[in-house]
Order: structure tokens, then C-alpha cells, then sequence
């Protein structure tokens, strides 16, 4: 006859404890939550420092200028100067030809990638367009003033400065594509094969159905890659710098074939000089100021996008 | 139209209508075209910029490359100016950035995906990492200036190479955690849960299996975010990498980080605003150096990735 079951749960002398692990594992296990979590809070306090800073020096900026002198002939900081006009003027024309080189090639390439090249072609050209994104902005900076505009801008334009916008617009819509290129491709592909099945059953060709199909079906996340490209448009910094100058002063302009200083660029030229503006308090106050509008503005630009990306997952 | 009758005739009417027949689609061809002219122009222009920064560096890289690369700058004249301060300088500012941001990233990650799945907490810090991706890099020069170099002054010694890492660290944080996360997400459960069924603590599945299976696509992302961290400039312009330039002299190497310093990318910067053609020729020269700097490190990065994706 077979011995009799054990009538406790956990067998023959078993008990609950004897299940634990050990206090030290159980210890460590605890200690690494608390170490990971304290890193995450990390992060958080690198974007309520990222606001502190920006809001504590545009307030000791707005608290002590007179608002007459921010909406004077141009920017010109040292003489307490500081036109914001100038600045928005130039950074959103320069931005506008950068989306204006940057949507119809990114957009061009993301569709090619999504809707007709060959997995192979496809597999070796997104790395391509990531190894494009890493290109250092200087780099496109020095391209600009050496290549694109005395060998290309001087032949349609007979006056045109040796810094201009022009050229910075060009340059940093080289800069952007590859991340409209990624943005739009991942939205082309968030469009079900479905769709374009039934668009194929119906007899559509594949141009049919690429323009009258997919984009639209994709539309908000297109809208969102021109959004984010603006915004990274708007926050580019060297390549403006160096190729459209205006940075340390500027007159109020909007010739594109003249130099020009935006947000960032003064901002670059503020922190270029920043022993000699220590002593002027507000033109170095003002370098927080344009911070605090460069962050603000890309904030909500950046936001605005992401909520649509968001939408679109949702959607399908 | 003949009115189609046998079988044959049928199949034979239906194989021709369908027929490809070239130039009937002049519509779609132009489209393909189009779309393969902007994909070209997307990615050639890489090739176009080297092939300038070549041509217009060519003095320097064909003559005196190895006098380039060992001397430092110069403000006398063009000829006598090298790269060597930017390129040491380049180096102890990555390393700086990799000893703040990838523990922190990759910790920030693990805490995301293996600890607060969806809780408010994590769900704040996922915004904040999207929104922290977004600003410009800039602005991060601000709180490198601010908080860095002054605040901190105690720690970092003022606009040193120290709060110019940490400010580069803030920077890239989030490409860390984002291609963190994506890295930890790909581990498949079933590897937890077999951890789980022979009696480990989370700590252990987490060391021992979760982060091993992790480890090579973690690598990948903080390798291009260092190369990231590698070409930029504009932040350190305002943490002091643009007026800086380190003073050898008889300082060790652990001196030089809390010393004067700057950066390739600001070197280059600083070339290109120097008025005259040799100068040009120097900013042209560097920018083939740097270029050639960080694609090879992002190439490598993307190669290994692709190469040694798993699938589970």
C-alpha cells in the first residue's frame, strides 16, 4: 500500500518561508527598482533644469528691458537693441527654404522606399539615410559658403552676399530630409496593405494608387514629418551661423540674398562673446530670452507632431 | 471590336488586354522617376559634400596631412594650424558623455520597460524623454552654462570639458533611452518568465538574461549617440569650447579635463570664421576629418546592428 499524501500544500516539511529567496537577493532585487527609477527621475530633473534656467534668465530679461527697444530698426544687443522681428523674420524665411528643399526629396524618397523599390534597395537605403542624419552641422555649414553659394547661388543671383539666407536655407534643408525621409516612410508603411490591394483589385495602377491611396491615408503623418523638420529647422544652429552671419547684429531685412541673423544664431554669437557681454547684463540676459523662445516654440511644434503620430498609430 | 467566341480567342483577347504595354503609362513612369530623382538627390548629396570638402581641402590633406592632425591651433597664420587640440578635445568630451549618459539612459530604459509598464510616473517620463528629443541642441548650451559651468563650478571646474560631456550627456540622453527601450522590448517575455520559473529574483533575470540578450543593440544606439554627441558643436560654443584651447604644457592627461578646452566641430567653426582662403582650405580639411570620423563610427554602428539583429 502507497504511503499517504501529505495533507500541507507545499509537500512533506515545507513551509512558506522556505520558498523566499534569500534577504540578500531579495535586497539587491529591491536596491536596483529604487537605483532605476532614481534614474528616470534623473531625466525629469534634466527638463525642469532645462525650464528653470531658460525661465529665470528671460525673466530677469523681460523685468528689465524697455519693450519700446524690442521693437527697434534690427538686433543689436550691445547697444540694447533687440528687435525680435528681425530674428523671427530671418529664422522663419530660412526654415520655409529649407521645408521647400527638404519636403518634396523627402518626401519623394519615402515614398519610393515604401511604395516601389525592392526590399534589397530598400534595406541598403534606410541605414543610408540614417548614416545622412549623423552628418555634423558645421560640416554643412562650411558646404554652404564654399560650394553652394559661389558655385551655384552666384550664377542666378549677380549681387548676392557672400552670407546669405538663401544659401543657410539650402543647407539646412540638407540637413532635415533624412529626418522628413523617416518620418513620412514610417507613416506611408503605417498604411494597411489592404488598402492598396483593393486600390490594385479595382484596376488602379500603382501611381493611382500611390497619390490617391496611400498619401492620403497617410496625410497626418506627413503633416507631422513637416512639422517636426520645421521645428528641427527652426533649432539649427551652425549652419546658419556660418552661412548666413548676422548673429553678433542685424538690420531688419528681407532680401534673401542678404545675411541675417535668427534665434539661433544670435544666440551662438551671444555665447561666442560671453566675457566681453558679462559686463552688459542684458545683452547677455537676452541670450535666455531667445532661448526660452527657441524652446517654447519648438516645444508646442514638436508636440503638435507627436500628437498626430500618436493619432495615426490609433488610427490603424 | 470582334466579338470574341472560342475559348482560345478569349484567354488570347484577355492575355493581350493585359498586356503591359510599354509607354501606355506615361503617368506612373514619370512618378517613378521622380521619386527615384529625389531619392537620389536625398543620399547623393553626401557624396557631393565630400567630394567638395576633398577638393577644397586637398592642400592640406595631400601635403601636410600628418603636420595637420599632431599640431595645435595656431592663430598666426593658416599653414602653421592643426587639429590635434580638437581631435583630444573631441575625445575626453565623448568620454565624458558616455560616463553620464549611458548609465543613466540605459537605467532610465530598464526602469521603463521591465519595472512601470504604463504607470503615471513612467508615463511622465516618456513624455518628457519625446519632448527632451526635440529641443534644440542649443538650448542644451544654456543649461551646460548655466547649471554646468556655474552652478556646479565645485565639480566641473567652470567651462571645461567636463560640463561640456555633461552638457552632450543631457543632450543625447534621450536617443540612449529611446533605442534602449526598443532594446528591451525586443527580449521576449518567455525568457523572463523561464528566469522566473526556476526561482530568480527580478534583479537576477534582469542582469543575467534580460540585459545580455539587450546588450548588443543597446551598444549600437549609444555608439550613434555618441557620434551624435561627437559633430556637435553648438552647445559648446556657449560652455566655452569656442574661446578654449588646451595648454599642454606639463599638465597630465586627468588635468586637461578640468582645463581650457575645445571641440573638432568648434574648431571647424572656427576656421570657417577666419577671413581668407587658406583658412578655407584648413575648415575644408577638418570637415573631411570629422566626416570621415563619424560616418565610420556610425557606419560600424549601423553594420553591426543590421549584422547581428536577432530574431526571436
Amino acid at each position: 500500500m502507497a504511503p499517504p499524501m501529505s495533507t500541507t500544500p507545499h509537500g512533506p516539511g515545507l513551509k512558506v518561508t522556505d520558498l523566499r529567496t534569500s534577504v540578500r537577493r531579495r535586497a539587491w532585487s529591491a536596491g536596483a527598482r529604487w537605483a532605476f527609477a532614481l534614474a528616470a527621475l534623473a531625466t525629469v530633473l534634466v527638463s525642469a533644469l532645462i525650464i528653470w534656467t531658460v525661465a529665470s534668465g528671460a525673466w530677469t530679461f523681460i523685468s528689465q528691458v524697455a519693450f519700446d527697444n524690442l521693437t527697434e530698426i534690427g538686433w543689436f544687443p550691445r547697444r540694447g537693441l533687440f528687435d525680435l522681428s528681425t530674428l523671427l523674420v530671418n529664422s522663419v524665411q530660412i526654415s520655409v527654404i529649407a521645408m521647400l528643399v527638404a519636403v518634396p526629396s523627402g518626401f519623394g524618397a519615402a515614398i519610393y522606399l515604401s511604395e516601389y523599390a525592392h526590399p534589397k534597395v530598400r534595406k541598403v537605403m534606410k541605414p543610408t539615410l540614417e548614416l545622412l542624419a549623423s552628418v555634423p552641422s558645421v560640416v554643412l555649414g562650411v558646404f554652404a559658403i564654399s560650394f553652394i553659394t559661389p558655385s551655384i547661388l552666384t550664377n542666378f543671383f549677380d549681387d548676392i552676399n557672400f552670407f546669405n539666407k538663401l544659401a543657410a536655407g539650402i543647407a539646412v534643408g540638407l540637413l532635415v530630409i533624412p529626418l522628413i525621409a523617416s518620418i513620412a516612410e514610417d507613416a506611408l508603411r503605417a498604411v494597411p496593405v489592404a488598402l492598396r490591394e483593393a486600390s490594385s483589385g479595382l484596376g488602379a495602377r500603382k501611381v493611382t494608387t500611390s497619390i490617391r491611396v496611400v498619401l492620403p491615408a497617410a496625410m497626418s503623418g506627413l503633416m507631422a514629418a513637416i512639422i517636426v523638420g520645421f521645428s528641427r529647422a527652426i533649432g539649427e544652429t551652425m549652419v546658419v551661423t556660418i552661412a548666413s552671419g548676422g548673429g553678433d547684429t542685424s538690420l531688419f531685412n528681407l532680401a534673401l540674398t542678404e545675411s541675417g541673423g535668427t534665434f539661433t544664431s544670435a544666440m551662438a554669437a551671444l555665447g561666442l562673446g560671453t566675457d566681453q557681454v558679462a559686463g552688459n547684463n542684458l545683452a547677455f540676459q537676452s541670450l535666455y530670452f531667445l532661448g526660452a523662445l527657441l524652446f517654447a516654440i519648438t516645444l508646442v511644434l514638436n508636440m503638435l507632431g507627436d500628437l498626430i503620430v500618436r493619432r495615426l498609430q490609433n488610427k490603424y | 471590336m470582334t466579338i470574341l467566341t472560342t475559348p482560345a480567342g478569349i484567354a488570347t483577347g484577355a492575355a493581350d488586354a493585359l498586356r503591359k504595354r510599354p509607354g501606355a503609362d506615361v503617368a506612373g513612369a514619370t512618378f517613378k522617376w521622380l521619386l527615384i530623382g529625389a531619392t537620389v538627390f536625398a543620399t547623393g548629396f553626401l557624396a557631393v559634400l565630400l567630394a567638395v570638402m576633398i577638393v577644397d581641402g586637398w592642400d592640406v590633406l595631400s601635403g601636410n596631412l600628418w603636420y595637420f592632425l599632431t599640431h595645435g591651433f595656431s592663430q598666426r597664420s593658416a599653414g602653421e594650424a592643426g587639429v590635434w587640440q580638437g581631435i583630444i578635445g573631441s575625445l575626453q568630451v565623448a568620454l565624458v558623455t558616455g560616463v553620464f549618459a549611458v548609465p543613466t539612459g540605459v537605467a532610465t530604459a530598464i526602469y521603463l520597460v521591465e519595472y512601470a509598464q504604463g504607470n503615471r510616473f513612467a508615463r511622465i517620463v516618456e513624455l518628457n524623454i519625446r519632448n527632451l528629443a526635440g529641443v534644440p541642441s542649443i538650448v542644451y548650451g544654456l543649461l551646460g552654462l548655466a547649471v554646468f559651468a556655474q552652478t556646479l563650478r565645485g565639480f566641473s571646474g567652470g567651462t571645461t570639458a567636463i560640463a561640456g560631456g555633461m552638457t552632450l550627456a543631457a543632450m543625447v540622453l534621450p536617443i540612449v533611452v529611446i533605442t534602449s527601450v526598443e532594446a528591451l522590448k525586443a527580449v521576449p517575455d518567455s525568457l523572463r518568465e523561464a528566469a522566473y520559473g526556476v526561482g530568480a529574483t527580478k534583479w537576477e533575470v534582469l542582469s543575467r538574461q534580460v540585459l545580455p540578450a539587450a546588450l548588443s543593440t543597446i551598444l549600437t544606439g549609444t555608439v550613434l549617440a555618441l557620434a551624435r554627441a561627437l559633430g556637435e558643436a553648438a552647445p559648446l560654443i556657449l560652455v566655452g569650447a569656442a574661446t578654449g584651447f588646451m595648454s599642454f604644457g606639463d599638465a597630465n592627461m586627468l588635468e586637461t579635463f578640468t582645463g581650457p578646452y575645445t571641440a573638432l566641430p568648434v574648431l571647424i567653426f572656427n576656421f570657417a570664421r577666419q577671413p581668407g582662403a587658406d583658412w578655407g582650405v584648413n575648415a575644408a580639411a577638418a570637415s573631411v576629418i570629422i566626416l570621415v570620423l563619424v560616418l565610420a563610427v556610425n557606419g560600424l554602428a549601423i553594420y553591426l546592428r543590421n549584422r547581428f539583429e536577432r530574431q526571436w
